[in-house]
């Protein structure tokens, strides 16, 4: 009796302890906590915030907080459900049927149903930068019911997933938004009503903006934040000053840093700095020919010229291993991304031979001709400091560089638009998918007078086949494949040589959980961060 | 009857002065329209341009369609004759980088820029005035030769430079002051605190903004202030057996700031231009940084708004000026 007691006993206990440890445990895992403020400096300030109508980062950070969509995107550019709890896909890939939650609402409280999500579709489709690329294939969206939304499709489209995220699509209240007024000047561009998980508190064009809880958002607990403040910071110096001392949280794309700064602050032990958050913009830096000037026909000068680009040079030493060497159009984090191409490792001798063989000798001399090379500004690490180094290395090819340091950004896309250029840096954001971003810059038919446009004149129509094919071909290992030749033939041709891809940094508190939590980074609703300890340190 | 007329004859010349003055200053304002609408449209490029560069690209449609919404497909002429009409009428247009009128963007960053910008005139012109005073009593002293080089240092250093290191001095390694803005965000309080606030986030900006000129009016102060203490009415005060102290700020004073109030008006345009850099070193919220702002993205109705404002003001500081003349020397009519 006394044996079978003690050993019931012990059981007893030891399950217990393992049922208390397990406890213990869990509520020691970390629990989102409610509260606090998150200040962030901003080098480039939105003026409003709609960005249906608006592309780019400035306006895409706060108005990701402000409106929902369709989908949000995972780390690994997966959708996840947001405005739509689910879909489906017919198996032609020309119907998609979102069903929409139930208990959404925009912040002046009216319900977000379909009719929304037609309207927003239609707004984003005509006036939005990409809306093309990225709509295109949608040729209309069907409302058979309040909370359905169908979007029937003239082709396939493999990219529609990432348009649907709330960067590029948001869902804008239809009752608001298209009472008639011309969406550009629509006062709601600066007092807007959307359905995200912060609504504006306060906005000074130009100065600050203060974001605020949305009480009714539609996933229960969130927003955790209680507050997101935005801070134009036009001195990088200052935004500096500001992170080291905590007065700002959160810096993306390098807060206007430079990169020794950068460097400087990941020795402060209250700041994380990751190179997460870019995967979907995925901005590379290139120089680019002008194709439509004789020296640079010849695809062999081309050659040359990537064979005298040292470009770990540039990401070890002028970049202190900061940023890291681009080896064709696409960018390292994109799923079609391959690295099994001439990456024109550095050969002097080989560059000097092909020119050459193009048939510019080294006249009297040393010099085979002379070109000019231009930039805009705002880009010190990533173009001035890359442009000083190339005028002295072509030099050693025979190639009389002459700089011509831009006046203003305005200068620069005269200049440029005007296909008026020898040679031009250049930087692209790849907006998630390549034909959102990428074909601009290849494509036959689209070379126009306005930058990031394919400006360099460049023409090769299997190469346009590829891009028309991979616009169309939802099979991923099928897509990849014809990207991999995309790759290769861009790599050979070279109308543009890819130096490095953007080495843009998140800084942020590291008390501040969920900061990353999309291929989108930044431009991706916060409603899922919060601090450690519930509160704004301090 | 005669000092009846003799009033009315004082009166009118000042009212006509007044009417000459005001017929210059509208020239004036019609020369800085019709020459920045015609320097910002003869550099490349329009606001649909740098809208471009923020947007991250745009399709021709696109620009054709914002350019013609913005009304910048019209001719140049048009486009100068619809600005000044509208702005006869009061209207000074819509801003491109905002989408708000201008006059509303403006009227809410002048006081920052006024605040800031006055402040740092008292300053100089007090801190300058009293150090070159001083060092006019003891001109050979150590402390003249002090005061001469430590106001031509701030006169010599490039203000962005003198407002980092003011930064990094009293921002960051002292953390006495914010580095950035005019008031601190999203907190609450009453108007005492707000003035605080602002005050807090004013020294920095103001200081950096006063070393420019601090040399100016200390050289002028003490060069005068030596030129009046010896003339013969001081010599005359002195051998009355009047105290030092009575001889320089109640009889010299009046007389050696001439100079420094004709210098402080001169260059208050000066100052305002001083004040673009300051404001942008500390995110100081005020219509220099839009100024510069509204250059680089060819933002012309902001920026014509913002020079419309500066002119008028200058003006206005002008006639302040005269008018403070009259106040200290009874001999100018």
């Amino acid at each position: 009796m006394k044996t079978n007691f003690m050993k019931w006993f012990m059981a007893l206990w030891v399950v217990s302890m393992i049922l208390l440890s397990g406890g213990f445990a869990a509520v020691s895992a970390e629990t989102p906590q409610r509260g606090g403020d998150l200040v962030t400096g901003y080098a480039q300030f939105p003026g409003h915030f709609n960005c249906a109508i608006q592309s780019g980062a400035a306006t895409a950070v706060p108005c990701t907080n402000i409106f929902a969509s369709l989908v949000e995107t995972d780390t690994n550019f997966e959708p996840v459900p947001y405005l739509a709890e689910s879909w489906e896909a017919s198996s032609d890939g020309l119907t998609y049927t979102f069903h929409l939650v139930k208990n959404a609402t925009f912040h002046d409280g009216k319900p977000v149903t379909s009719e929304d999500v037609a309207f927003s579709f239609e707004l984003v489709k005509a006036n939005h930068s990409f809306g093309p690329s990225m709509l295109g294939p949608v040729d209309h969206v069907e409302t058979p019911d309040k909370y359905t939304a169908v979007f029937k499709l003239s082709k396939p489209h493999p990219a529609l997933f990432l348009v649907l995220s709330p960067a590029l699509m948001p869902i804008l209240p239809k009752h608001v938004y298209g009472d008639g007024q011309p969406i550009r000047k629509h006062p709601a561009n600066t007092n807007p009503v959307g359905s995200g998980p912060f609504k504006l508190a306060e906005f000074k064009p130009g100065d600050y903006f203060i974001l605020e809880r949305n009480p009714n958002f539609f996933r229960p607990g969130r927003p955790y934040l209680d507050r997101i403040i935005g801070r134009r910071i036009k001195d990088p110096n200052a935004n500096y000053i500001a992170l080291k001392k905590g007065d700002f949280h959160l810096a993306m794309f390098n807060g206007g840093l430079r990169l020794k700064q950068i460097e400087a602050l990941k020795k402060e032990k209250h700041l994380v700095v990751t190179s997460k958050g870019y995967e979907a913009i995925a901005p590379i830096y290139f120089l680019e020919f002008n194709l439509r000037k004789e020296k640079f026909k010849d695809v062999r000068v081309r050659q040359a010229i990537a064979y005298a680009i040292d470009k770990q040079f540039i990401t070890q030493k002028l970049h202190g291993g900061l940023s890291k060497a681009a080896t064709g159009p696409l960018h390292s984090s994109f799923p079609w991304y391959t690295d099994q191409v001439n990456t024109y490792p550095t050969d002097l001798d080989k560059a000097n031979q092909l020119l050459d063989a193009a048939g510019y000798p080294k006249k009297a001399d040393g010099m085979r001709f002379s070109t000019t090379l231009a930039w805009y500004p705002g880009e010190p690490d990533s173009m001035d400091t890359i442009t000083a180094y190339l005028k002295p290395q072509l030099k050693k090819i025979g190639i009389d560089v002459q700089l011509l340091p831009p006046a203003d950004f305005v200068s620069w896309y005269k200049h440029v638009a005007a296909w008026q250029h020898d040679m031009t840096m250049s930087n692209l954001y790849s907006w998630g998918d390549p034909m959102i971003g990428v074909h601009r810059l290849y494509r036959c038919d689209n070379q126009k007078h306005v930058v990031w446009t394919n400006t360099s004149g460049y023409c090769n129509e299997k190469l346009d086949g590829i891009m028309a094919a991979a616009s169309v071909e939802t099979d991923f290992a099928k897509r990849k494949a014809l990207y991999v030749q995309f790759q290769e033939i861009l790599t050979h041709d070279l109308p543009l040589i890819w130096t490095h891809e953007a080495p843009y940094k998140t800084i942020y508190h590291k008390d501040l959980r969920g900061v990353i939590s999309s291929v989108w980074g930044a431009c991706s609703p916060a409603d899922g961060i919060y601090w450690k300890d519930g509160k704004t340190p301090e | 009857m005669g000092s009846c007329s003799a009033t009315i004859g004082v009166f009118l010349k000042i009212l006509f002065s007044i009417f000459r003055k005001a017929i210059y200053s509208l020239v004036l304002l019609l020369a800085v329209i019709v020459l920045n609408f015609l320097l910002l449209h003869i550099a490349p490029g329009d606001p649909v341009e740098t809208l471009v560069a923020e947007m991250g690209g745009a399709t021709p449609e696109l620009i054709a369609q914002l350019r013609s919404d913005y009304g910048l497909d019209k001719s140049f002429p048009e486009q100068l004759l619809n600005y000044c009409l509208r702005m006869a009428q009061g209207d000074l247009g819509m801003s491109f980088t905002y989408d708000q009128p201008v006059i509303d963007i403006i009227l809410g960053r002048l006081s920052a820029t006024l605040i800031l910008v006055l402040t740092a005139l008292v300053l100089a012109v007090t801190t300058g005035t009293i150090l070159g005073i001083m060092a006019a009593q003891r001109p050979k002293s150590v402390f003249s030769g002090l005061v001469s080089v430590i106001s031509l240092a701030g006169y010599a250093a490039p203000v962005f430079w003198t407002g980092i290191m003011l930064l990094i001095l009293f921002s960051y390694l002292i953390p006495l002051f914010p580095s950035f803005g005019m008031v601190e965000v999203g907190s609450s309080g009453g108007a005492l605190d707000h003035f605080l606030d602002v005050l807090h986030h004013l020294v920095l900006p103001a200081l950096t903004l006063a070393s420019i000129y601090l040399a100016v009016y200390s050289r002028i102060a003490r060069a005068s202030m030596m030129d009046v203490l010896g003339s013969d009415y001081i010599r005359t005060a002195r051998s009355k057996g009047l105290s030092e102290r009575t001889v320089v700020y109640k009889h010299a004073l009046k007389n050696a700031v001439l100079p420094v109030v004709t210098m402080a008006g001169l260059q208050f345009s000066q100052l305002i231009a001083g004040a673009v850099v300051v404001e942008t070193v500390f995110s100081w919220p005020g219509m220099g940084q839009l100024a510069f702002e509204s250059i680089l993205r060819r933002d012309y109705t902001l920026l014509l708004g913002i020079l419309f404002f500066s002119t008028l003001i200058v003006i206005v500081v002008n006639f302040l000026t005269d008018l403070s003349y009259r106040l200290l020397d009874p001999r100018i009519k």
